[in-house]
């Protein structure tokens, strides 16, 4: 049907497309894994002079910290208020469904820079709180609307048969209905490991001392302040995407799809 | 079974409360109220430091007359042809290619064209930059297709820096509307198109009559997302050009942390926060809004 000249237009349009789609990653790499500019290093020794040098070691610690602490704050959070708007009447239900949608669209530049005033006059700037739970806000309104999807979609009959029974809500939500869960709340728990671990502007405004900074934040500073070539810049941005590319490789079909339903923040 | 399809599903329950409160006070501390308290900032003339005063609506009436400000509005429209509008225009290409075609290595593709997505935005600045740098490869390739009167140091470059800038914006975002529209082309039944060819419709016309009304849903979310991405540009400008040189490349997200933390003035961040805030809720309204009256 096809002709043999279409298809090899076909291959390559999509070659030259996935070569501009990895050119940068190339570039990346091959600058990361070759000789160091300074001479000296090559191949991983360049990872270990990056991680010396340029303190990855303590970025990665902060961002482990902070993505930690944020999906699983988070993903707690929004299972149980995804629970209540998926399975429960109750007054004002879709005024506060709304209201939380709101913080899905909400820019975090636009919250930022309140937020830092009044964290500052508190005396929280600077610490692990200001860092992890603007982020947790940020997530949770995404995973109230992801969960409640679910939750609404969840077999009715099990539940009610469960109520019956004599089961609390409580224990309806966690040993009925979260095990069956298990894709959707993965889903969730890759988006926000993966925002909270590349959010940038968040740690730049909130954090100022060296030991919290996060792993872009970290390779942002190193960009500005290391200008004798490249290799351990390269080696440094590979040690800060490597933990989100990794997942993606592994769980792709969970980060496509969380992504292509509408998960608006960036 | 009527009953759970009429009203919202459920049984009446007080303690539903209690399962949203603790999200709803985080939410509350650390979206809501500061998006509040943006409003009120924006209203004073304040440096950060000392007692604001009152000024107003003139913060907002500023991104209007302030020529740097409105620049950088202006700045962000461009950044959507990038963003939004090239990637829309490859996406559907590419993706009635593999749709149509039985290509193989499809899922391979697909992994590639999606990465750039995963990859944090400092690091993809990091890359390009090198990329664009005066000895970078794009000079390279330039000077080995013999073209050295075009080399430059793109990022530096008035003319250039914000179409630069944008192109890392189109390479980030077209593997995901590819693949968005992917999804939705192969939803579309194969009777269509035998439809279509029954009344003897070519590959084009195929496209325009079938293909392109049956991925309205599809091409709606890609908008969205690519144009609200587009406004919210922040990373991959403070890493790139800080908005220079000159302010060839602000940006209205730069401005707001610029003027915050740059000049002290305070006010006109918040203003500028808020305003983004509305232009984004307004879009994505609307461009939702708009594809729902025209699949109905």
């Amino acid at each position: 049907m096809i002709s043999r000249g279409e298809r090899l237009a076909n291959y390559v349009i999509l070659s030259v497309f996935a070569v501009f789609a990895l050119y940068p990653v190339v570039v990346i790499l091959a600058a990361a894994l070759g000789p160091a500019d300074s001479g000296g290093t090559a191949g991983l020794a360049n990872f270990a002079a990056a991680w010396e040098i340029g303190r990855f070691g303590s970025y990665l610690r902060t961002s482990l910290a902070v993505s930690a602490f944020t999906v699983v704050v988070s993903v707690v959070l929004s299972v149980m208020s995804g629970y209540a708007f998926g399975t429960m009447r109750f007054r004002g239900q879709s005024a506060l469904f709304y209201l939380f949608m709101l913080g899905i669209m909400m820019p975090s530049e636009a919250v930022a820079v309140p937020l830092y005033f009044d964290l500052r006059s508190l005396g929280l700037i600077d610490t692990f709180w200001s860092i992890s739970l603007p982020q947790v806000a940020m997530s949770v309104a995404f995973g109230t609307f992801w969960m409640r999807a679910y939750f609404r979609a969840s077999n009715r009959a099990i539940v009610e048969a469960a109520r019956i029974d004599g089961a609390s809500s409580w224990r309806i939500l966690w040993q009925v209905l979260l095990p069956p869960a298990r894709p959707a709340v993965v889903t969730l728990t890759v988006l926000v490991f993966m925002w909270t671990w590349n959010e940038f502007l968040i740690p730049l405004i909130m954090v100022t001392s060296e030991s919290l900074r996060t792993a872009p934040l970290g390779l942002a500073f190193f960009q500005g302040q290391y200008t004798s070539g490249f290799t351990l810049l390269a080696a440094g941005s590979v040690i800060v995407a490597l933990p989100v590319v990794v997942f993606y490789l592994f769980l792709q079909r969970h980060f496509v799809r969380g992504l292509l339903q509408g998960a608006v923040r960036d | 079974m009527a009953r759970i399809m009429a009203g919202p599903p459920g049984e009446p329950r007080r303690v539903a409360y209690l399962y949203l409160l603790p999200a709803f006070v985080v939410y509350a501390a650390f979206l809501l109220y500061p998006i509040g308290r943006a409003v009120q900032i924006s209203l004073y003339d304040w440096d950060g430091l000392s007692l604001g005063t009152w000024a107003g609506l003139d913060n907002y009436l500023a991104i209007v007359a302030d020529e740097g400000l409105r620049a950088s509005f202006v700045h962000a429209l461009v950044l959507m042809v990038f963003y939004a509008g090239v990637p829309l225009v490859i996406g559907l290409g590419l993706a009635a290619i593999l749709n149509h075609a039985k290509v193989r290595g499809l899922g391979f593709f697909r992994t590639v064209v999606f990465l750039p997505q995963v990859i944090a935005m400092v690091v993809v600045a990091v890359a390009w930059r090198r990329v664009y740098a005066p000895d970078g490869s794009l000079n390279g390739l330039l000077g080995a297709l013999g073209l050295d009167s075009l080399t430059r140091g793109w990022l530096g470059d008035y003319t250039f820096a914000l179409p630069a800038v944008g192109v890392v914006g189109t390479w980030f975002e077209t593997g995901l509307v590819t693949v968005l529209l992917l999804a939705g082309m192969s939803r579309i039944p194969l009777e269509l198109y035998e439809a279509a060819r029954l009344d003897g419709a070519g590959p084009l016309r195929e496209f325009f009559a079938v293909t392109l009304p049956s991925v309205r849903g599809e091409i709606a979310v890609a908008l969205t997302l690519t144009v609200i991405a587009a406004l919210r540009t922040f990373d991959l400008v403070y890493v790139t050009t800080r908005g220079g040189p000159g302010e060839s490349t602000s940006v209205p997200s730069y401005e707001v942390y610029h003027r915050a933390f740059g000049l002290g003035q305070v006010g006109s961040a918040a203003a500028i926060g808020v305003t983004l805030t509305v232009i984004i809720f307004v879009i994505s309204f609307a461009i939702n809004r708009f594809a729902d009256r025209r699949i109905s």
